[in-house]
């Protein structure tokens, strides 16, 4: 009798427990405690080989120094792991979920921080957050313009660029508007991933901030602007663009590998990336002639942050945290930002590392084909995630379906 | 067993096999059909209304989708099996037909996706075809604007489906023909002056059919809710009903599952439809078979269309072969682009990069596979020994019920089931994951094994059982060893089925059981065919052993009492 009654006390505690012992990140100590020993499940998209080295090579350096173990669960599309979140929530499982780390912005993080599927607010308060400026940088706290509120880390930067084949393109276009008159005189040459796409969207995007007179209104959400007058100008372009595109408009790539498929088996000559160091990893991963070469649009091109966040009932928090920080670190930062390994831009703020640190970055090989910080020029920030669900939904309306 | 009779259990086969496959559907179906009508609590979704069927209809693309999912699902069934019998009526019982089944037969280990990425490689307007007549025969420095893979019309989305599906339908037929007395009875119509495929065709395969039937439906079913396919080869302004269903799925507007939930709906009813206008077009065949033997034409002159069928055969063996070796050619390529035949420089790199993590995959999916197919054989065998021993012959309506899992489209009932398990708390588990394949795989082996099962000739059981055995003894000594090739077959079936599951695995096994087929799926999203090919021949190899084994281990266990698996 009495150990049954152990056993449901032990059962009520364990059910209380969590809501109860989430890990603080202010005591820094006391989370390394609890990490240690911790298996993080860490569910990141899986496409990309670099990436996925990279991730492995995190994972040996935190079960070294901080004794988690990472373990890499490969998505084809981060909204599995949203929707796996939605499920746990629907059948009620409030803690010791099957996912603590998920890489995720803009829309998807939209989502979860709507629907009240993220633990937090911890991410300003991990030690590496003071390597970072917000103020300099405030794509690290407004996430498509959604306020962050410290339900995600920043752990890698993204710019818009083209990539082109410099031994077919001599001047490749420098405006939105001078693309329409490429694809004109080279029909069949240039092409979007398909909307919804993010990469196709953000190609829409970044099309549209440069033909819109006033951006405000792109910067507040959807319902709150005059929509159909703010994209027509868009419609009027994108129209004009499609005769000119591969495949006439008939077939879109669904996605940027897909494209950059097609920009290596020499059916395109230009196409839109979000990762500046992409065409560098290419051409070393023999998937693109050493030919290519990165540009950006005159006036600023779309920059964003990826992030790490935490769902509410992850099992592992403490671990996810003691990863995401590990991830902000120097040391994880500038591998990443190796052209040999990631070639991404880093989050971190060089006048807050010391000088030592701030030399290594200086001192890193970007690669042949991506451009030096000062040569990306302007980052242009995101407009509100409606935005992107709106057009993309428009796009689909009207060019989605064949006519 | 001396003293204690043991409780005879097997009459419980049945139900325990019903259980199994249909609790996990009707709970998958429950998932689906309430947010379709507005009901998901989790996301806020309480009242039931019709909003998100007006939502759907009112999508551009529906008309579009809908009809390319139809068109493509009965075109591609159609033409499968028009060339399966055509294959069959040509050559069966030749040695030319043995050299088909031969080149054909590993065709079938061949999953879905890597035949897609290996076709599309070789007609795409940068593919190997076109880099092979470039430039000297074509003059293009550069590869031509033109729309082949992704065309409006869908042509070479049913040109993947066909080449996966004959071989099925082929190895399905080989299987059953065991049981039709197809070489007399084509040579009786022979002497009646009707020609080889005329014969064939009026004489074995209405008795074939109803043998098949099911195994056709099922590829009507799958042609008209595949995914992985649809996505490589298929059109995108707008794609199937079932791609554009998984895209709002995968959507963060997370009240987009609703509306992908009444589109899972709807792809159901489609498949329905589907199964109806099949259905009808049974009738209306079978009544011009028989106007045709009525009008008594003997169509003896059938040699073109002999050569025909052989043609048909040989080339769908080339693009897949070609497809896979232009994938094997990719996972060892460094730099190739247009219009070069062969890449310039060859590397290991890219298979030394998977090194570990592929063995250990490949082990957990061999693993998975087996148990999974190892319990899904002991049901059917359960099942089908009960039926004849007791009399427990389903009616045709509990057959269907063995069809939900494969007729209800996966995407959908498999988040529904995804929400059960995880109530319950078994995810993540490989034990999990083996459950989910079952409910997949287990269908396939009835399929495959349950026609063979009944048309054996019961007077042999008689003959043994007049000499003394036991039912025990006459299922172990005499059926199934008659019946092994079938039985190994429908192994061989189930365990391909159980490897090629890309949603069980990663819904149910919430992305920490891997597999082959996850791995292949995720890496496919990054587009490097080079890792494309490295995953896809792993993942053909696999199956590819199975189906050996059970091609080579009949003929070699039995080598000297061949007449123990005649086939008529």
């Amino acid at each position: 009798m009495f150990a049954r009654l152990t056993a449901i006390l032990a059962l009520v505690a364990g059910l209380a427990m969590p809501a109860l012992a989430d890990p603080d990140p202010k005591d820094w100590e006391a989370v390394l405690e609890e990490a240690k020993g911790q298996t993080v499940y860490w569910n990141a998209w899986g496409g990309d080989p670099r990436t996925n080295d990279y991730i492995a090579w995190a994972g040996e350096q935190v079960k070294e120094r901080f004794g988690v173990t990472l373990e890499h669960v490969k998505l084809s599309d981060t909204a599995t792991a949203v929707s796996t979140v939605v499920s746990e929530k629907a059948a009620g499982q409030m803690a010791e979920g099957s996912i603590d780390l998920i890489w995720i912005n803009g829309a998807n993080f939209a989502a979860m921080k709507e629907n009240g599927l993220l633990f937090g607010p911890w991410s300003e308060d991990i030690p590496n957050w003071a390597l970072v400026d917000p103020v300099a940088n405030p794509a690290l706290v407004q996430d498509f313009t959604v306020p962050v509120e410290g339900l995600e880390a920043p752990w890698s930067m993204a710019r818009v660029v083209f990539y082109y084949d410099s031994a077919r393109v001599d001047a490749p276009p420098r405006t939105m508007l001078e693309f329409l008159d490429w694809t004109q005189a080279n029909p069949g040459r240039f092409t979007y991933p398909q909307p919804p796409d993010f990469l196709g969207t953000t190609f829409l995007k970044q099309a549209l901030l440069e033909l819109v007179t006033d951006r405000d209104p792109l910067y507040a959400p959807v319902e709150e602007g005059d929509y159909d007058a703010v994209t027509a100008p868009l419609w009027d372009y994108i129209a004009a663009l499609t005769p000119g595109l591969w495949r006439e408009g008939k077939a879109y790539p669904q996605n940027g590998p897909a494209q950059r498929q097609l920009m290596a088996d020499g059916e395109i000559d230009i196409a839109i990336s979000f990762s500046p160091g992409e065409a560098s990893a290419a051409i070393a991963n023999f998937e693109l002639p050493d030919t290519v070469r990165s540009m950006v649009l005159d006036g600023g091109t779309i920059g964003n942050a990826s992030f790490l966040a935490i769902p509410f009932n992850a099992n592992a928090k403490a671990g996810a945290m003691v990863v995401a920080n590990y991830l902000m670190s120097v040391e994880a930062q500038l591998h990443k930002q190796d052209a040999s390994v990631m070639g991404t831009p880093t989050v971190l703020a060089m006048e807050r590392l010391s000088p030592e640190d701030a030399a290594k970055f200086a001192a890193l090989d970007l690669g042949v084909a991506t451009l030096s910080p000062a040569d990306l020029g302007p980052a242009l920030p995101e407009p509100h995630p409606s935005w992107m669900q709106r057009i993309a939904a428009d796009w689909e309306a009207r060019f989605g379906v064949s006519k | 067993m001396p003293g204690r009779r043991r409780p005879d259990l097997l009459p419980l086969a049945p139900w325990l096999t019903l259980a199994v496959l249909l609790l996990p559907v009707g709970a998958g179906l429950a998932g689906v059909i309430a947010p379709a009508f507005g009901w998901f609590p989790a996301l806020g979704g309480v009242t039931v209304s019709l909003a998100h069927w007006q939502a759907l209809l009112d999508w551009p693309g529906l008309p579009d989708a809908v009809w390319l999912s139809l068109v493509t699902g009965l075109g591609a069934t159609a033409v499968s099996l028009a060339v399966t019998v055509m294959i069959c009526a040509a050559w069966q019982g030749t040695r030319a037909f043995a050299v088909i089944e031969r080149a054909l037969s590993p065709l079938l280990s061949v999953p879905h996706a890597a035949a897609a990425f290996g076709l599309a490689f070789l007609i795409a307007p940068s593919g190997w075809i076109a880099r092979g007549l470039s430039p000297w025969a074509t003059g293009w420095a550069q590869p031509p604007d033109i729309l082949i893979t992704q065309d409006p019309l869908g042509l070479s989305l049913m040109a993947g489906l066909v080449v996966k599906e004959v071989p099925f339908l082929l190895l399905m037929t080989l299987a059953a023909l065991g049981q039709v007395p197809a070489r007399r009875s084509v040579l009786l119509a022979q002497t009646m002056g009707y020609g080889r495929m005329a014969g064939w065709i009026l004489t074995v395969f209405p008795r074939l059919y109803a043998q098949i039937r099911l195994p056709v439906y099922a590829v009507l079913a799958y042609s008209c809710s595949v995914i992985d396919v649809a996505l490589i080869l298929g059109p995108t302004r707008p794609s199937t009903l079932a791609v554009q269903v998984l895209d709002w799925l995968s959507d963060p507007d997370l009240s987009l599952r609703f509306q992908a939930a009444a589109g899972a709906v709807l792809q159901l009813g489609l498949i329905l439809a589907v199964l109806a206008i099949w259905r009808l077009g049974e009738h209306l065949v079978a009544r011009a078979g028989c106007a045709c033997i009525r009008r008594g034409h003997r169509m003896a002159r059938d040699g073109v269309m002999r050569a025909m069928a052989m043609g048909l055969a040989l080339v769908m063996a080339l693009a897949v072969g070609l497809g896979i070796l232009g994938l094997a050619v990719w996972s060892v390529a460094g730099f190739w682009t247009f219009p070069d035949v062969l890449p310039d420089q060859f590397t290991w790199r890219n298979w030394a990069r998977q090194g570990d993590g592929l063995a250990r995959i490949a082990v957990e999916t061999a693993v998975i596979g087996a148990v999974a197919t190892g319990i899904s054989l002991a049901l059917t065998v359960a099942c089908l020994e009960a039926e004849y021993r007791h009399g427990l012959r389903p009616s045709t309506r509990a057959l269907w019920l063995l069809y939900l899992p494969l007729i209800v489209p996966q995407a959908t009932f498999l988040i529904g089931l995804q929400t059960l398990a995880i109530g319950t708390g078994w995810t993540g588990a490989r034990g999990a994951v083996i459950a989910a394949h079952v409910i997949f795989v287990l269908p396939y082996v009835f399929l495959s094994l349950s026609d063979p099962w009944r048309a054996w000739d019961a007077r042999q059981g008689l003959v043994a059982a007049s000499l003394g055995a036991g039912a025990e003894r006459i299922l172990w000594r005499v059926r199934l060893p008659m019946l092994l090739r079938p039985v190994l077959v429908a192994a061989a079936v189930g365990f391909a089925v159980s490897v090629g599951q890309y949603l069980p695995t990663l819904l149910i096994g919430m992305g920490r059981v891997s597999t082959l087929t996850t791995e292949a799926v995720a890496l496919s999203s990054g587009g490097d065919r080079r890792l494309i090919g490295v995953y896809a021949l792993s993942q053909t190899v696999m199956p590819l052993v199975g189906f050996a084994l059970a091609l080579a281990l009949p003929a070699l266990l039995y080598r000297n009492r061949r007449g123990v698996l005649d086939r008529g």
